[in-house]
């Protein structure tokens, strides 16, 4: 890796990876909503079982994994540069900042890490490497699908599993809330109309995503 | 008014500072703030002590001498100022003040409150100019000029360098500056034809000057005291990103 990259070119990928993951983060929870929608969890299975099995999708895995590689690593490398900056902190610390959020980047985001570690063991390792998932019975019928649907709704009956979700993706709604017009900015799409646009979709695009997959455990808790 | 003043002294670039406590009295509210330094010094250098050394010299807001970091704000707790346009209402009788150095790497401290800017002198020597020979004075509008553009290349241009956006900035980072000095020139034709090599020369030689990155917080944009916006960081993104694809 070419640690030397200019600070504007890292903050042009980062934002350029950013923006995919936000797009990848709508496609997850519009899958994971179907869990609420039908309770024989028959679509979700389907719709897992296509997306762990389709060959483009397979390779669109791996554009994901080093989408991901590439924000926390060029995130990390910014963030140690930038506390170089300033050897010295001040007494009195700035009170000027304009965008809360942004002063916890690094912090949200290395929490959103380790729920990544532990929701890819969760799921992802659980079902590639040991294929440990129970197949998916349907009226009687082995579908030959793994019930992948079991396994989310069986986390969500546990209330420690619960809470730690809903705090990550509160989380995860405060890097968003900053995350989006800054993609924008760093990116040099500026503008005196467009702008304000920018900024308040952000907001909306923070609350749903972060509301939406919240809502998710908190139905199948309360509902079981 | 009477004021409690906790000031940085530190007698030279590589020994430890530590902070001070001044009383200072009857201070008059219409006094500004440099003033009220000076009154401060005068009574250091009658009591025999070593005066605080701090920059400063237009006094009228043009030259972006002065700096101060003024209870967590560059150029202090007002708008749009810098610090020797603030004036000592804007506090209250009996307040503390605590003043700090501008804080950052590429900004040495010289002596108490002075730091040493010549970073940002380097960076404008990168490519801060136009360096085409325009032979003798050409006629007043012989190149049309957009009404927009001039004015956001006058906003743009209206930078004094005080580094106040490096102060303020939590990664300490000179976007706010750079991108106004590279934009006075982008909006304008005849700043175009070097605009290539001048925002990556400038670009490299702030990274290489140790600034930081910026994290599009807005501080900068806050506390800058003339008011540069940060529409000029995204028009040099994209002045480098266009400069890199070509
Ligand atoms: C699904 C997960 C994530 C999404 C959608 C996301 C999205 C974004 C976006 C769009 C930005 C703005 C980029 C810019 O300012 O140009 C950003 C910034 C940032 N992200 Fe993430 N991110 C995610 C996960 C993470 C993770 C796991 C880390 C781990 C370290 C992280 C660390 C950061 C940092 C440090 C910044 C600020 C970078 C800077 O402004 O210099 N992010 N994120
Ligand atoms: S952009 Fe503003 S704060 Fe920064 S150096 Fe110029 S005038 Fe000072
Ligand atoms: S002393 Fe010149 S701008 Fe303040």
């Amino acid at each position: 890796m070419n640690l030397s990259y200019s600070s504007i070119t890292k903050k042009i990928w980062m934002s350029l990876m950013g923006l995919f993951l936000m797009i990848f983060l709508v496609v997850h929870l519009g899958i994971n909503l179907l869990l609420l929608f039908d309770p024989t969890r028959e679509l979700f299975n389907e719709v897992a079982h296509f997306m762990g099995t389709n060959p483009i999708i397979q390779i669109f895995q791996w554009v994901l994994f080093a989408g991901f590689a590439i924000h926390i690593a060029l995130g990390v490398i910014l963030q140690i540069q930038n506390w170089i900056a300033r050897p010295k902190r001040y007494k009195v610390k700035a009170i000027s900042e304009d965008s809360f959020f942004s002063k916890f980047m690094i912090h949200t985001g290395i929490i959103i890490l380790i729920f990544l570690v532990i929701h890819f063991a969760n799921f992802f390792i659980k079902v590639k490497v040991f294929h440990g998932v129970d197949d998916f019975i349907l009226a009687g019928v082995n579908t030959g699908m793994e019930d992948m649907g079991l396994l989310v709704v069986k986390l969500f009956e546990l209330p420690e599993y619960v809470i730690g979700y809903i705090i990550v993706l509160l989380l995860l709604g405060f890097h968003l809330d900053h995350a989006f017009q800054s993609a924008f900015q760093s990116l040099g799409l500026n503008h005196p109309k467009y702008t304000p646009c920018i900024k308040g979709f952000g907001h909306v695009y923070a609350i749903v995503i972060s509301l939406g997959y919240i809502l998710i455990p908190l139905v199948i808790y309360f509902t079981k | 008014m009477d004021l409690k003043l906790k000031i940085w002294r530190q007698t030279g670039p590589d020994v430890e500072g530590k902070f001070v406590h001044y009383p200072v009295h009857n201070i008059s509210k219409d006094a500004s703030f440099l003033e009220m330094m000076d009154i401060l010094n005068e009574e250091l250098v009658a009591n025999g002590e070593e005066p605080v050394a701090f920059d400063h010299d237009c006094r009228e807001g043009i030259c972006g001498m002065c700096s101060l970091f003024i209870n967590g704000h560059a150029h202090g707790p007002d708008d749009s100022i810098t610090t020797c346009q603030l004036h000592m209402r804007k506090f209250k009788d009996g307040e503390t003040i605590v003043i700090e150095p501008w804080r950052a790497r590429p900004f040495p401290i010289i002596k108490d409150l002075m730091v040493d800017r010549s970073a940002f002198d380097l960076i404008i020597q990168a490519g801060g100019y136009v360096s085409i020979n325009t032979g003798g004075v050409p006629d007043a509008n012989a190149i049309p000029i957009k009404k927009e553009n001039a004015d956001l290349a006058m906003d743009a241009a209206a930078c004094i360098g005080c580094g106040a956006c490096v102060a303020a900035c939590k990664n300490a980072s000179a976007m706010l500056f750079v991108s106004a000095k590279v934009s006075q020139f982008a909006l304008l034709p005849q700043g175009k034809i070097e605009a290539k090599q001048r925002v990556e020369n400038m670009v490299a030689k702030m990274d290489d000057l140790g600034f930081g990155n910026c994290t599009n917080t807005y501080a900068c944009e806050a506390e800058c005291p003339k008011d540069i916006s940060v529409a000029n960081i995204a028009r040099m993104n994209r002045e480098f990103l266009a400069a890199k694809v070509s």
